[in-house]
């Protein structure tokens, strides 16, 4: 109860409640004392090893760090693809003090252009100010040294060297090696899917095309990561760790870049592939495609111009012709009909036609004319390879069948993708019944089988196809897969990667094999064969078959073109053929695009190129065998010295 | 009394200064902690303790001559304190300076002045002055008058915007109420009536930021890198600290600057991240020791108006504490309330040290009073 207003105040009482109330308080102010203790007892106790985790997560940043990429080699030890440092030209610009001067400066010095500027100060937007931000990519030789020498002028300007992929060989190799350029989304897509994302944390570019691409997870290696320090604004105080990346593997190719270089050199101004192969293993040795392009441009991000120049060529230059034109074979490939007739017993050696320049089915409205307008006369197999007659094929297609041809030639490995390793491939087309059907919804016609006996009709192959298909016939059924990559270098040695095999062609006599090898080589050899004039007075011995495919160009979706039509008409010209007969090496396929007759152009080119690997190329793999040996024996004899 | 004679008779040099040994030390044990934290969380930099120590050496100054003013005096001064600070409230609200968002600051040409801090005492003062007119316990309607006192400046206050030290404001005057032996009924009534106006606050009285501020504080994870982002550096601090702390230099959240506003409000994360809970523990005895001794002032003094006075300053320096270390380590809404004696910055700095002056006055001047 309120007391009454007191006239005299009792001090001893009114001490009691205050001293009663200040005992309260420490009451209370302990208690809550103990709650902030008990908080931070929670805190740093407790909880102590999340917070600690939560600390270290705050400051310790790991960094991924790229990988070399791997190098590649010829057969020679030629590097065809390096890593060279580019050097940019990088502003921060939080350590510039006054960056419009800074770049005003810089201009007058680089002469960077408008477009440089505008894109730094766009992608400025974009960025802290203390990180370094490049603004002119590649710098010349020139750049880099007009700058060093004014480098004190410029603080906050730095040049920054990075490695970058180089392909000193240019155009000679790009369908075949291909290229690398910046991850972009789809890549990163694909990344992620594979679970490689992690390992590309600090990867640049990425194979795009060829062997690049198709031996990236070789090549690549695998990030390593620093642990570092950093300040609230991620700047990095001290580094903790380091984990060092694996380099990629440098591989070498069966590629002979001499080679592949005579090849660009016999294709030089003309549309069309040269395929080369060692028969014994199925390596391949050259590949190129004509009209190639500098792969280097692909690099450095290739110019919105430039790639819409190389897109809307008519030439179709980023088409890897080897691996992806699907061509006529054309007569290329009557050897491969004629042992089909011989293993089924459609036809014997004795078998003869007489060749009048014509050939006729009853009932059927329509005439199949050889190319040579009055015929080749009495023809048996051999002469029918070596003039390559087409009456001959009109007739065995014809008693053939298409469901034989096709099974046979799917054996051959026509209408299947040959698994060479580049993603860049086509499996062409062999025709079927029931291609034909699920294709156009038609029948087969008896009327489209006999062109098919001379590879034309709806048959297509690439020119890597038809280069495999000669060597199963060389191997006589052996099947090797091709391969451009040899293997892998480690420490100086060639750790080769074993050879594949194939389900081998089945051979039921063998003698048939022989008898289509003899007139590959009569077509050489023998004054009547079709490419005797081409390789008149070799001083080495081959064999080999001349096509002529009627047109069905190879440029996709061509515009029709007027003023072009008629040469892009014109007959393909093909040449297949191989060296030493007797014991082959070297094998190739030649294909050049409306060209015409393929004894006349396709065979002289392919005859540049086997003069040249006789003359150069193989005298000096001996001496290279042998300075190999020497080597080795040198360094086992090291080995046991040191041991 | 035997113990007012038994002071009298003592003739230290510090009796005479009329500083308390007692609290004089355990206040210099602060402003050392405060120095070395501070050299810690501000980046090695002479320039920030060079400046704490200039401020600590007026506050110091300010604290001494306060001391030396008897009880008696304030007492008298009590209403024109209050009313000269009340002025300078409404001043600061029609033409007051703005800074960091809210409108605090007198601009007196010379000097900036915040008149809020003014009340920190004066409240105190005042109500110490009214309730102690009458007899203890008071009744009702003094009571009723005493919060009128109390909530006129801590509206004022409110509406600058500064939350922290309306706060302060209000729980010195509240302080001095309780103390004064007002019923424990009207205690629980008032209560209950606070925690019904605090949805009417909620809706009508607070800011914007404000509301924000107690919604990240109910949870701070919701906006780890915006509103939230202070209490979570913080907790990770302190928590990262352990038992025995990284040591003194080598708190990563502070020294990579993870940790916002590390050198002023948020200087306890730093010290606990550095120090440990041992550091901390020891702080708070500390604390604790500044606390006891100054009830104990109180408990001694010898009339109303000096103990209720004495307490509620004393009990205002552990609101400080308290709202300082629970905001930092999440128990409280971030308000903006210094760590006393160890947080960098100026203002509260003379303000506390001028409370500590009244409470030293208290202690040693009491055998110049009558009854």
């Amino acid at each position: 109860m309120p007391p009454k207003r007191q006239i005299i105040r009792d001090h001893t009482a009114e001490s009691n409640l205050v001293a009663r109330r200040t005992f309260v308080s420490i009451i209370l102010v302990s208690i809550m004392m103990l709650v902030i203790i008990f908080n931070l007892y929670q805190l740093q106790v407790r909880q102590y090893e999340d917070y600690q985790t939560r600390s270290n997560g705050n400051r310790i940043k790991v960094l991924p760090v790229a990988p070399n990429r791997g190098l590649i080699f010829d057969r020679n030890g030629e590097i065809l693809a390096e890593n060279k440092p580019v050097f940019s030209l990088e502003i921060t610009p939080d350590e510039t003090g006054d960056l419009d001067s800074t770049i005003e400066k810089l201009s007058a010095l680089m002469s960077l252009s408008e477009n440089e500027i505008s894109e730094f100060r766009r992608d400025m937007k974009r960025q802290r100010r203390f990180k370094p931000l490049s603004i002119r990519q590649q710098l010349s030789h020139d750049d880099v040294a007009l700058f060093a020498a004014k480098q004190h002028q410029f603080p906050g300007v730095s040049i920054e060297a990075r490695l970058s992929r180089y392909y000193p060989f240019k155009d000679a190799l790009t369908h075949m090696l291909g290229y690398v350029a910046r991850i972009n989304k789809r890549d990163l897509g694909k990344l992620e899917s594979s679970e490689q994302l992690a390992n590309y944390a600090a990867t640049h570019d990425i194979g795009k095309q060829g062997v690049e691409k198709f031996h990236e997870q070789i090549l690549h290696g695998q990030v390593g990561y620093q642990q570092v320090e950093v300040n609230n604004q991620g700047r990095i105080i001290r580094i903790l760790s380091f984990e060092p990346p694996i380099p990629g593997q440098d591989i070498v190719l069966n590629i002979d870049i001499n080679l592949q270089k005579k090849a660009q050199e016999v294709m030089a101004g003309r549309r069309g592939s040269v395929v080369i192969t060692d028969p014994n293993d199925g390596g391949v040795l050259a590949l190129y495609s004509s009209p190639s392009y500098d792969p280097n441009l692909f690099v450095h991000g290739i110019s919105q111009k430039e790639y819409s120049k190389l897109l809307a060529s008519k030439n179709s230059p980023l088409l890897n012709r080897a691996t992806q034109g699907r061509y006529p074979p054309a007569s290329t490939i009557k050897p491969h009909l004629a042992l089909l007739g011989l293993e089924d017993g459609v036809i014997d050696e004795t078998t003869e036609i007489i060749d009048r320049g014509t050939y006729r089915l009853k009932n059927v409205n329509h005439v199949w004319r050889d190319w040579k307008k009055w015929g080749h006369g009495k023809v048996d197999v051999t002469k029918s390879i070596e003039v390559s007659c087409d009456i001959f094929y009109y007739d065995l297609a014809y008693k053939l069948g298409i469901d034989r041809i096709s099974d046979g030639m799917k054996a051959f490995g026509f209408g299947e993708k040959t698994g060479i390793d580049l993603l860049e491939e086509s499996g062409a087309n062999m025709p079927s019944r029931g291609w034909k059907r699920a294709r156009f919804n038609e029948p087969w016609y008896i009327g489209d089988t006999i062109p098919v006996g001379i590879g034309q009709s709806y048959w297509n192959a690439t020119p890597l196809q038809i280069a495999q298909s000669v060597n199963f016939l060389i191997n006589k059924g052996q099947k090797h897969t091709p391969r451009i990559i040899q293997g892998y270098l480690v420490e100086g040695a060639i750790d080769k990667i074993p050879i594949e095999m194939q389900e081998p062609i089945p051979v039921v006599d063998e003698r048939n094999w022989d008898l289509v090898l003899d007139a590959l080589y009569g077509t050489v050899n023998r004054d009547h064969g079709t490419a005797h004039t081409a390789f008149r007075g070799t001083d080495y011995i081959s064999a080999g078959k001349t096509g002529t495919a009627q047109l069905f160009s190879v440029a996709q979706d061509a515009e029709y073109d007027e003023e072009n039509v008629s040469a892009r008409l014109k007959d393909n010209a093909m040449y297949v053929g191989y060296a030493p007969f007797s014991n082959p090496e070297i094998s190739l396929a030649v294909v050049i695009e409306n060209a015409g007759g393929g004894s006349s152009n396709a065979a002289p080119a392919a005859r540049i190129v086997l003069d040249y690997y006789f003359s150069e190329i193989k005298p000096r793999d001996i001496a290279q065998e042998i300075k190999m040996q020497e080597s080795a024996i040198a360094s086992l004899a090291a080995e046991t010295e040191g041991g | 009394m035997v113990e007012a004679k038994f002071t009298t008779v003592k003739t230290t040099i510090l009796e005479r200064l009329h500083i308390d040994a007692f609290l004089l030390f355990a206040l210099t044990c602060l402003m050392g902690i405060g120095l070395v934290t501070i050299y810690s969380s501000g980046g090695q930099d002479w320039g920030l303790v060079n400046r704490q120590l200039t401020r600590l050496g007026i506050a110091l100054i300010v604290m001494f001559i306060l001391a030396q003013i008897p009880p008696m005096a304030y007492r008298r001064l009590a209403v024109y304190f209050y009313s000269f600070g009340l002025i300078m409230l409404v001043a600061v609200l029609l033409v007051g300076v703005v800074g960091k968002g809210a409108q605090r600051w007198l601009d007196l040409g010379v000097v900036r002045f915040q008149p809020s801090e003014v009340m920190k005492l004066a409240v105190p003062l005042m109500v110490a002055w009214y309730i102690s007119k009458f007899n203890l316990p008071p009744r009702a309607r003094n009571i009723a008058i005493g919060f009128i006192f109390v909530f006129i400046p801590t509206i004022l206050i409110a509406k600058q915007p500064d939350l922290g030290t309306s706060l302060l404001v209000a729980s010195s005057g509240v302080f001095a109420l309780f103390l004064s032996g007002m019923k424990w009924k009207l205690i629980g009534f008032i209560t209950a009536l606070g925690g019904a106006f605090a949805p009417v606050m909620w809706f009508f009285l607070m800011q914007g930021y404000q509301k924000q501020r107690v919604l990240t504080f109910l949870n701070p994870e919701s906006d780890p890198l915006g509103a939230g982002y202070h209490i979570i550096q913080s907790k990770i601090a302190i928590g990262s600290g352990g038992v025995s702390g990284k040591g003194w230099l080598q708190g990563t959240q502070s020294q990579l600057e993870f940790l916002p506003e590390r050198h002023t409000d948020f200087i306890f994360a730093v010290f606990s991240e550095e120090f440990g809970l041992i550091g901390v523990v020891g702080l708070l005895f500390i604390y604790m020791c500044i606390i006891i001794r100054g009830l104990m002032i109180a408990n001694y003094a010898q009339d109303a108006f000096s103990k209720i006075l004495a307490g509620s300053i004393t009990l205002t320096f552990f609101v400080y504490v308290f709202v300082n270390m629970g905001m930092v380590s999440g128990l409280l809404p971030v308000v903006g309330v210094p760590l006393p004696l160890i947080s960098y910055g100026g203002t509260s700095m003379v303000t506390l040290l001028a409370g500590f002056g009244i409470l030293m006055s208290i202690s040693t001047q009491r055998r110049l009073l009558s009854r």
